[in-house]
């Protein structure tokens, strides 16, 4: 037995747990996975193939409701419990299990204060791959970009796989799927979803921990995580927040106070 | 119809002179790390090197949105104009799958059996097919427990079987429509002699048997395994999209004051949306009952109606499922449970 599924057993065995959301093998690569009893763990990996954010699971009411969950949390799954507890959408009660620093042994973290910790520890680092595809955009004029994007959107097929595989996107009703009004038009066409990516990405500016959930599931693989983590950068020179990290005052675009210098909402 | 047998060089010409003639093409090409169809233009190269495109070639047919008709409003009367079913052009779907072929007779099922969709109908009847035999599989692949095989000619105008030792390919020529391309690009090819096809052909093993699944279904549609099979189900639509059976469709108002069109756009059974009512009752209200449907669908509705499954076999879901809801591996599955 190793050390995830003794672990596991041991948090379902004293009550910590009655659900433990981890990752299993499968066709040579990893996937989720849901275990409610000792006869279920053995299966449990945790390793750098878990590459889904089984985060997205923690909103489920079918998948946590009536129970007290364990999260198999890697990095960014970390990263989203952390910003799930602050927008209070994280379930009571909720653990995660991570590897520790050196990669060897595992660590329980309890409360989100302790998961808190761990993210402030390890702030983001965004891979080289991905800052040079950001200056390449950054690099083009205004009618380039938006070429280059609506080349790109010509490519969607609005199945909204980013949108379900984004565990911050978690509305019960979807602004795509209100009708009464049509915010936006319900087919795909580069424009049509063009409007849906900026909605998405908007909605997500400031609150996005750049886990790349969402290029991930794209099927098309149009790098649509670009756009959430230029306006994560946006967010940054102007707020001074990086993505990912720690917020102690709340989302730095929905969160107001009776002491703010804008009088708009009063 | 005849069977030919042309070079490497003779069948990369044939392309060359659809291309210089100004034809449609629709064929695979490689963008953004996947390989999916798309119309050539100048400089696009056709993929070579993969198993299965993205998506299948169902949008020639059935495009994610196709305006019905459109309308204006004068005060009390409506002016309604219908878009005609001249519009479109002839189109040649370059290197589908068989399954993507077969899937296309499929469709047609739905949209000419009970009611026959003009607009559908006028776009299939400019569509050419020309097929390519797979050389190679994956592990997504299962063609041939649907009852398909990688060198099948259901739905084909024309199946080419590239032969893996180099030496050209067999051409066979299976439609009128077929016939005209070959007349056309292929004369003077050479009649194929004593090919062995099945010798070139990806073997694609058969992982389960449609009838014991159907058998199976009818009496699942209580059965715990919805569930279990679709916990990890993020409810996209991706499965559905990328499916070249898969019909259904939306109708969408684009309306703009006193003026709109209907549109006819691509649906999910996976989406919670789906079938959401009015009221707010929601007939599906789980993830479960609409993997259920899904499955019940493909695998006992249509057999019934059609007599073989909604499923050709691509593994395109599969291979675009952002969670490995594998489908083959749950219809294996399905086949094996007490």
């Amino acid at each position: 037995m190793n050390n995830l599924t003794e672990l596991a057993n041991k948090l379902l065995g004293d009550g910590t747990a009655t659900k433990v959301i981890g990752y299993e093998e499968a066709h040579g690569k990893t996937r989720p996975c849901f275990c409610t009893e000792a006869a279920d763990t053995g299966r449990l990996v945790l390793d750098e193939r878990c590459t889904n954010n089984i985060a997205v699971y923690l909103t489920k009411p079918e998948i946590v409701g009536g129970h007290k969950v364990a999260v198999t949390a890697t990095l960014p799954v970390l990263r989203t419990m952390v910003q799930l507890a602050m927008e209070n959408q994280l379930p009571d009660g909720t653990t995660a299990i991570v590897s520790t620093e050196s990669g060897e042994g595992l660590a329980v973290l309890p409360t989100v204060g302790d998961m808190e910790r761990v993210v402030a520890g390890t702030p983001l680092d965004i891979s080289g791959k991905e800052r040079e595809l950001r200056e390449r955009l950054k690099a083009m004029s205004r009618e380039e970009r938006w070429q280059f994007w609506l080349g790109e959107m010509s490519r969607c097929i609005k199945c909204y796989a980013c949108r379900a595989a984004c565990p911050l996107c978690y509305c019960t009703r979807c602004i795509v799927d209100n009708n009464c009004p049509q915010w936006i038009q319900p087919w795909a066409s580069p424009l049509a979803s063009m409007e849906w990516q900026i909605s998405r990405v908007m909605h997500m500016a400031g609150r996005c921990v750049a886990c790349g959930a969402c290029k991930q599931a794209c099927p098309m693989g149009i790098p649509i995580h670009l756009l959430t983590l230029s306006l994560a950068e946006d967010i940054q020179n102007e707020f001074g927040v990086a993505p990912g990290s720690v917020m102690d005052h709340g989302n730095v675009l929905s969160t107001f106070k009776p002491g703010d210098k804008e009088d708009f909402i009063r | 119809m005849e069977n030919l047998h042309i070079t490497n060089g003779q069948l990369a010409q044939w392309l060359d002179d659809m291309r210089r003639d100004g034809l449609r093409i629709f064929a695979p090409v490689a963008q953004g790390g996947k390989t999916d169809f798309k119309f050539l233009a100048e400089g696009d190269t056709v993929a070579e090197d993969y198993v299965q495109t993205a998506q299948s070639a169902k949008r020639i047919v059935l495009p994610m949105a196709e305006v019905l008709f459109s309308y204006r409003k004068h005060g009390k009367d409506i002016e309604v104009a219908n878009p005609g079913t001249d519009r479109f052009n002839d189109t040649i779907i370059w290197k589908a799958r068989p399954c993507d072929a077969r899937a296309m007779r499929q469709v047609a099922e739905v949209f000419t059996r009970d009611y026959d969709d003009a607009i559908f109908e006028a776009r299939r009847s400019h569509t050419t097919i020309v097929a390519f035999s797979c050389n190679t599989c994956d592990d997504c692949c299962f063609c041939t427990s649907v009852g398909g095989s990688p060198g099948g000619t259901e739905g084909s105008d024309i199946l080419v079987t590239t032969l893996t030792d180099g030496g050209g390919a067999l051409v066979e020529v299976l439609t009128p429509k077929g016939e005209g391309l070959a007349a056309k690009y292929l004369a003077g090819a050479a009649r194929a002699d004593g090919i062995d096809k099945q010798a070139h052909l990806a073997d694609v093993r058969v992982l389960f048997s449609a009838d014991e699944v159907r058998a199976k279904l009818d009496g699942a549609f209580d059965s715990p395994v919805w569930q279990e099979q679709s916990e990890r189900c993020l409810g996209c639509g991706a499965c559905a999209f990328v499916c070249p059976v898969c019909t259904c469709f939306d109708i969408q108002e684009d309306a703009h004051g006193a003026r709109g069109r209907r549109i006819r756009c691509w649906d999910s059974c996976g989406f919670s949306m789906f079938t959401q009512h009015t009221s707010g009752h929601n007939p599906r209200p789980t993830q479960a009952a609409r993997w259920r449907q899904r499955i019940l669908h493909k695998f006992s509705y249509i057999p019934e109606k059609l007599g073989e499954a909604g499923c050709t076999g691509c593994g395109r879901c599969s291979r675009a499922c952002p969670v490995d809801m594998n489908i083959s591996e749950h219809l294996k599955a399905i086949a094996g449970h007490e």
